[in-house]
């Protein structure tokens, strides 16, 4: 449940480029086509699929405060996460070279397919935000970690996907010449943001009914307290334990 | 502009306006947006970038000559790494508030395409003192539409500047809320980042038409 919870909500409401504005470079460059745009965001599904939970590992186990107890109980006190950038991007950057490798050696067509854009992604915000994001989050585990970096990376797909469909359809409007290309592609990319902020009650909806709940509450036993005085003694318990 | 030669001076002035890194050439996006909502919280981030860019800069062309340029984007990402940590550890010590405003998108300076573009394009090929002029230059391009958008957002949005009360107070009615006017609390969110943006691009390029892209 925890890991359907996380994953929706990393594609749908916290969404990497409509909430967050993660990867904005190569989502403007490369979604001019749709068959570009999908190897591109299948490429980042997958670095982020494997960076993430690669930098929770990093993050528990070595740079987070007291995480250095493994090697012995005289370590617990060094706090390392001030090194957290500059380890972090050199994972994704050693991780995207030593997947370009493997790829290129195990699967000649998908090197084809993904292959050219592996460099780009390397410096692409939307992976290192991944793993930035799972730092400030304190996700718990590390299927979470994996979770989470496949659900962005989905995320961040669908935004290129989609956003690459309208602009091979846009090429057949009427578009004012200043707003061509760049400007219009903003301010669709905002329009579309807009309607991504509709799935912000998905998961949340719950915890808002019962936030409403608590006045009305108060309303009525202010009602009550009017017709008797032994009420009043009880309901004034009552608020109290509420509140 | 005494100091600086013309060649110089332009290194500072074309990515103001019509080389601007935003606008034109479409770089460092990502964090431009997302902290935009105030504006004291652009011009941070500005400085922050200037401070990186212009000081990366400085230190990649001097190290031009010894990079091998296959490693060099490692090489590159290891410098700006290094002094987004410097500049993230003094952002906590002076100003603690706005430092958990930022959050994520100090870190994510390192992936500013800004600065890996600077870096590839100019400082591998340039002068230490024009590279840092050209990172000083690119970096208050960036910040030029960063405090735009960041004034227009913290005007319309919340009816401050800086958080100074300049259309009056809303909960007393004084200034123009007592006219009636509303916060449009919608300019804080997200979405209109973009659409604010969208449209200083629209502004520049129907000033300037030789900007107009075929589609």
């Amino acid at each position: 449940m925890e890991h359907i919870e996380l994953f929706f909500k990393s594609i749908f409401i916290d969404n990497m480029v409509f909430a967050t504005f993660l990867g904005m470079c190569s989502y403007l460059a490369v979604s001019k086509k749709v068959s570009t745009a999908v190897g591109l965001g299948a490429a980042v599904i997958f670095v982020l699929a494997v960076t993430v939970p690669l930098n929770w590992l990093l993050d528990q186990y070595i740079l987070k405060e007291g995480a250095l107890v493994w090697l012995g109980p005289e370590y617990a006190e060094y706090d390392l996460s001030f090194l957290s950038f500059i380890m972090f991007i050199a994972t994704i950057a050693t991780m995207v070279q030593l997947v370009e490798i493997i790829v290129e050696k195990f699967s000649p067509s998908l090197y084809n397919s993904l292959g050219i854009f592996l460099p780009l992604i390397a410096v692409n915000c939307a992976i290192l935000g991944g793993s930035l994001f799972m730092q400030s989050r304190e996700i718990p585990s590390l299927g979470l970690a994996l979770t989470y970096g496949v659900g962005s990376g989905i995320g961040w797909f669908l935004a290129i996907l989609a956003i690459a469909a309208i602009r091979e359809k846009i090429r057949y409007s009427n578009v004012p010449p200043a707003l061509r290309g760049l400007g219009i592609t903003f301010i669709i990319t905002g329009l579309m943001a807009i309607g991504f902020m509709s799935f912000g009650g998905m998961l949340t909806g719950g915890d808002e009914e019962k936030k409403d709940d608590k006045p009305k509450v108060e309303a009525k036993v202010d009602k009550v307290e009017v017709k008797k005085e032994e009420a009043k003694v009880i309901v004034a318990e009552n608020t109290n334990i509420t509140q | 502009m005494g100091l600086l030669s013309k060649k110089d001076a332009a290194l500072i002035t074309d990515p103001l306006l019509d080389n601007n890194p935003i606008t034109i050439q479409v770089l460092g996006i990502c964090s431009a947006l997302a902290i935009t909502a105030e504006l004291k919280a652009s011009i941070v981030m500005a400085l922050s970038v200037m401070a990186v860019l212009a000081l990366g800069n400085v230190v990649i062309s001097l190290l031009r000559n010894v990079i091998p340029s296959k490693i060099r984007i490692i090489v590159q990402l290891i410098v700006v790494a290094a002094l987004v940590i410097i500049v993230d550890l003094i952002l906590r010590a002076f100003a603690y508030e706005l430092s958990k405003t930022l959050s994520v998108f100090v870190g994510l300076i390192i992936t500013n395409c800004i600065i890996m573009g600077r870096f590839e394009a100019f400082a591998l090929a340039n002068k230490p003192w024009r590279s840092f002029l050209d990172g000083i230059g690119n970096a208050a391009g960036y910040g030029l539409i960063l405090v735009i958008v960041g004034f227009f957002r913290e005007l319309l949005g919340s009816g401050t500047l800086l958080g100074f009360k300049v259309l009056g107070d809303p909960i007393e009615k004084t200034g123009l809320y007592a006219l009636g006017y509303e916060n449009n609390g919608f300019m804080l969110l997200s979405p209109m980042a973009l659409i604010v943006l969208g449209v200083i691009i629209w502004i520049q390029r129907s000033k300037n038409s030789s900007l107009i892209e075929e589609h």
